[in-house]
């Protein structure tokens, strides 16, 4: 058989760290960083005594997200223990929910392969805590546990079997995450970890139902390596079964720098977690009331915002839904816009020149360093003339680097925009003296010369002088000759 | 009278009328520990210069009225697994020797609020698992009725100090009976209070769906004083009730004319020692005496409480146990090679084997394969357990039942038995199992002088119930003035 008469099925557990003020059982601030050990108290160190008390917060949140994905919220959950050891958690169980998640099947769309509509179920939407972390090898062969992050509220979203390649899987993070920004349950900073993903790969040949044995990599926090993991794996998979022999259930590990995975030592897979209602907690009651408002309570979702975009902006089908995958450029755009007035302006640049730094920057959304009232001055700026389309570029690129008022910017580099007209006629003059071939051209007519020599005073100016005056004067000087 | 001999109710009134000072009591205390300590061995921790300091520091505030609380001033003693800031908490166990709590409890915040004065943290079974005391790593407390013979536990070291009077009154802590059954072997009134009364905020846990903290003092009305002070919501335990505050002084009303009490008659049947039932059949006929309705019933459930509290204690203990890993406080092994090796050698020196056999059993009941057959099922008894008391609670106020099937026994004998050690607790578990309150109070004494424990029980938040059936009798009774710890040798 050939690798094509396979399919990839991918199933995805991602844990998301809620952006609540505070840890999920006491008071200590949730915010990322900080010296080692400073955001932490008697409880969340887990000492002799202490009880969780569980923050009302984090439990709207995960209402918030399971509302937004389409789940059903439980009227009656509890909280379990996961038993196990490893230094970075201190109770030595983990606060989690086991078979009363607060939600249950929900569903998000998204687009396969082919780009039709494809629908990714949602298992359950559970509360836990984050463990610590372990800093590794600074003073020595020891580690040193760091506990600020225990106790920091996650929710865990567990996908159903539904993706078919790496890149649905792909798909189905970033509209979780999208989705997730735009409740504004968690800010989604993959890069501090506050949001990732457990991926199950297994693989089947085409046709059949049952599914195959699945590998599980744990705490996966890129896109990139989500991506390639998954088609590593698959293949892998694939060439042990072509070559007669059996995947195996295990956790396996994605090395980054070889492109390839590797079993985890047998211990770490052979895990009973003790599962056991948590004796310290209370059940989780809601009432339907309870549930209601937190619906009513739902910011508009990003299907909703594209609808408008549509409508009332006359943006494309394609912008919109660009523009509305993530909420922070969406926000981008909105308060552009409010400033600026400009839509498709503002859409362009975004979608554009902004969309392209990103990528090549291996940037998110999220990390964007300017402000929607930056962007907005340099869509006026061109309006009123100020700059022209080229300058604007180079602003947009400046504001990546050194974001700060795009009018200091300007002034800085000297990039304003000559209008002057005796100013851009002395400049016409100059390059019509020096391009007598082209200005024959354009006399013969061949008007495209009226480009080149546009190119060549906008080149003399360094991309300052206005075009259109440029444009209208070349023609008016070339006439009277 | 001995300052040391007097309850907590007869040392404020004293210290009201101005016939005795706050100093005086403490230091009368203090002798008293340095005297009798040594054949008793009931702390772990003794704070007697702190005590001396603290109530010359109190009694000048009281005297010039910065302090109005009544009881500013009165001396107690701690069960060693509840936290007190800047003290060490060893709960009995090497694990924990050199550990000090960074935080207090919130009952140790409440007894601050009325400015008691601490003597000590008092000795117990390792994490309070045990029903001798002789589980106690770090101590070995004797019964001061008989030093050959134990002091019951695991809250020995509360009782013993109490009867002792080491202490006017202590906090013990009871997950199956470790109130009761030490305050039953020590002729002392112990309360166990309903599951959700009294914050576990600060109580090291054994097996968090059972322990509550509670008085043992000399007499009942100590018990509904101390009980007055220790009760309340607390928002860092969401398992402890928010309802409103009961005065339980209030409620002795030394009368129990038509009450109705049932007695349980598996409590009575075999393996019940003889001199404890005849002694609880005379107690029986006083409350008929005194106007209540007694009827015998049947309360089969209770067979299968035992087993169903052996396991869901030990599957909780072996999760709570799981933060001693030698990583963060407590005791760390001197030479590991390894995470692993850390985490194997610091447990397996620094816990004791009863400790160990529970953190076994625990883990075992919750493995995979074994949850459904075990700790699922224990859950469910629990359950009809509970149905079964609530059943009961319709016809009676009260059920009367012996506090222990034996009175204290010798030191050594069950020690290295410990099926025996959890028979000791037939009698009380099945309160816990269902969360209600229990109080023992002493009914008599055996031929060799040994104190017997009647256990009274009650619904689910009717301490005024429970105390004042306790009261009417020791006001009938006086036990207190018949019988005295003798510290025989």
């Amino acid at each position: 058989m050939s690798r094509s008469d396979y399919e990839t099925i991918v199933g995805l557990e991602i844990h998301a760290e809620l952006s609540t003020k505070t840890k999920i059982f006491c008071s200590c601030p949730t915010e990322f960083g900080g010296e080692p050990n400073t955001h932490c108290c008697p409880i969340c160190m887990a000492m002799p005594g202490t009880l969780p008390v569980l923050n009302e917060k984090v439990v709207e949140y995960a209402v918030k997200a399971g509302l937004a994905t389409g789940c059903t919220i439980s009227k009656d959950s509890k909280n379990d223990r996961k038993n196990y050891f490893y230094p970075d958690l201190p109770k030595s169980y983990q606060i989690s929910q086991f078979d009363k998640p607060l939600c249950n099947h929900g569903a998000v769309e998204i687009e396969d392969d082919e780009g039709n509509k494809k629908e990714i179920g949602i298992l359950r939407i559970h509360i836990e805590e984050d463990a610590g972390k372990l800093n590794h090898n600074e003073f020595g062969s020891g580690s040193l546990v760091d506990l600020n992050r225990a106790g920091v509220p996650l929710i865990e979203i567990v996908s159903k079997p539904d993706m078919r390649s790496a890149k649905e899987a792909e798909r189905y993070m970033r509209k979780i995450k999208s989705i997730l920004e735009y409740i504004e349950v968690s800010d989604c900073k993959m890069q501090e970890g506050s949001l990732r993903a457990d991926v199950n790969v297994s693989v089947r040949k085409k046709g059949t139902n049952e599914f195959g044995t699945r590998t599980e990599m744990k705490n996966m926090s890129s896109f990139r390596s989500i991506v390639r993991a998954i088609e590593y794996e698959a293949e892998r998979q694939i060439e042990v079964i072509e070559n007669g022999g059996n995947v195996y259930q295990t956790t396996i590990r994605w090395d980054e720098v070889s492109g390839k995975t590797f079993p985890m030592r047998d211990k770490e897979n052979a895990d009973d977690y003790r599962y056991f209602p948590e004796p310290d907690l209370v059940a989780i009651r809601l009432s339907d009331e309870y549930i209601e408002n937190v619906k009513k309570e739902l910011p508009e979702l990003p299907e909703s915002r594209k609808l408008r975009y549509l409508n009332e902006y006359e943006l494309s089908e394609k912008d919109s839904r660009l523009l509305t995958a993530s909420k922070y450029l969406s926000d981008l755009f909105e308060g552009a816009l409010k400033e600026c007035g400009n839509a498709k302006a503002v859409a362009n640049w975004i979608l554009s020149d902004i969309s392209r730094i990103l990528n090549e920057k291996e940037m998110e959304a999220d990390q964007i360093p300017f402000t929607a009232s930056q962007l907005a001055k340099v869509v006026e700026l061109i309006d009123k003339g100020t700059i022209s389309s080229a300058i604007a570029k180079k602003v947009i690129t400046e504001l990546f680097e050194n974001p700060q008022d795009p009018e200091v910017i300007i002034k800085e580099n000297g990039w304003i925009q000559i209008s002057d007209e005796g100013a851009i006629r002395e400049v016409v003059l100059k390059i019509i003296e020096a391009n007598p071939q082209s200005v024959a051209d354009y006399k013969g007519g061949k008007d495209r010369a009226i480009g080149f020599l546009v190119g060549q005073a906008m080149k003399e100016t360094k991309g300052k002088a206005n075009p259109g005056m440029l444009n209208k004067m070349f023609v008016e000087e070339i006439n009277k000759m | 009278m001995e300052i040391t001999e007097l309850t907590v109710h007869e040392l404020q009134e004293k210290i009201k009328n101005k016939e005795l000072t706050i100093s005086e009591v403490t230091k009368a205390y203090v002798d008293r520990i340095n005297e009798k300590e040594k054949d008793v061995n009931c702390f772990i921790t003794t704070l007697t210069d702190e005590a001396l300091e603290k109530a010359k520091e109190i009694e000048d505030k009281v005297n010039k009225g910065e302090i109005k609380s009544e009881l500013a001033g009165i001396p107690i003693g701690i069960k060693d697994n509840i936290c007190v800031k800047g003290v060490r908490t060893t709960c009995a166990s090497k694990m924990l020797e050199n550990f000090i709590s960074p935080y207090d409890a919130t009952v140790m915040e409440r007894l601050d609020d009325e400015n008691l004065v601490n003597l000590g943290k008092l000795n117990m079974d390792e994490f309070a698992m045990g029903s001798s005391t002789e589980y106690s790593a770090l101590a070995k407390t004797r019964n001061p009725w008989d030093l050959n013979k134990v002091p019951g536990g695991s809250s020995g070291g509360s009782a013993a100090a109490v009867a002792a009077n080491l202490v006017p009154w202590a906090l013990g802590s009871d997950t199956g009976g470790s109130i009761r059954q030490p305050a039953a072997f020590c002729g002392v009134v112990g309360l166990k209070p309903t599951y959700g009364l009294v914050s576990r905020y600060g109580l090291v846990a054994f097996a968090s769906s059972l322990d509550q903290i509670g008085p043992i003092t000399k007499d009942v009305k100590d018990s509904a004083m101390l009980l007055n002070i220790l009760v309340g919501h607390d928002e860092k335990d969401t398992t402890s009730f928010d309802m409103p505050k009961v005065d339980y002084v209030a409620s002795l009303k030394n009368d129990v004319k038509g009450l109705k009490i049932g007695i349980p008659k598996e409590f009575y049947g075999e393996g019940i020692n003889s001199e404890v039932k005849e002694c609880l059949q005379k107690a029986i006929e006083k409350y008929k005496e005194l106007g209540a309705e007694v009827e015998e019933f049947s309360l089969d459930i209770a067979e299968y409480a035992l087993a169903t509290y052996y396991i869901i204690a030990c599957a909780e203990a072996s999760s709570n146990l799981g933060r001693f890993d030698g990583i963060r406080y407590g005791y760390r092994t001197k030479d590991y090679e390894s995470l692993e090796d850390i985490y194997k050698k610091s447990r397996s020196e620094a816990f004791g084997d009863e400790v160990k056999r529970r953190i076994i059993l625990g883990t075992y009941v919750l493995s995979s394969g074994y949850y459904d057959a075990y700790y699922k099922k224990a859950q469910k008894v629990r359950t009809l357990v509970k149905k079964e008391f609530d059943k009961a609670f319709e016809k009676y106020d009260i059920i009367l039942t012996p506090t222990s099937p034996t009175v204290a026994f010798d030191v050594g004998i069950k020690s290295n038995n410990p099926l025996e050690m959890y028979l000791a607790d037939i009698c009380t578990v099945s309160v816990n199992v269902a969360g209600l309150p229990g109080i023992s109070i002493p009914c008599g004494v055996d031929s060799n002088g040994m104190p017997i424990g009647m256990q009274l029980i009650g619904n689910r938040f009717s301490e005024s119930t429970v105390l004042n059936t306790a009261y009417t009798y020791e006001q009938a009774t006086k036990f207190r003035e018949n019988f005295k710890p003798t510290f025989k040798k």
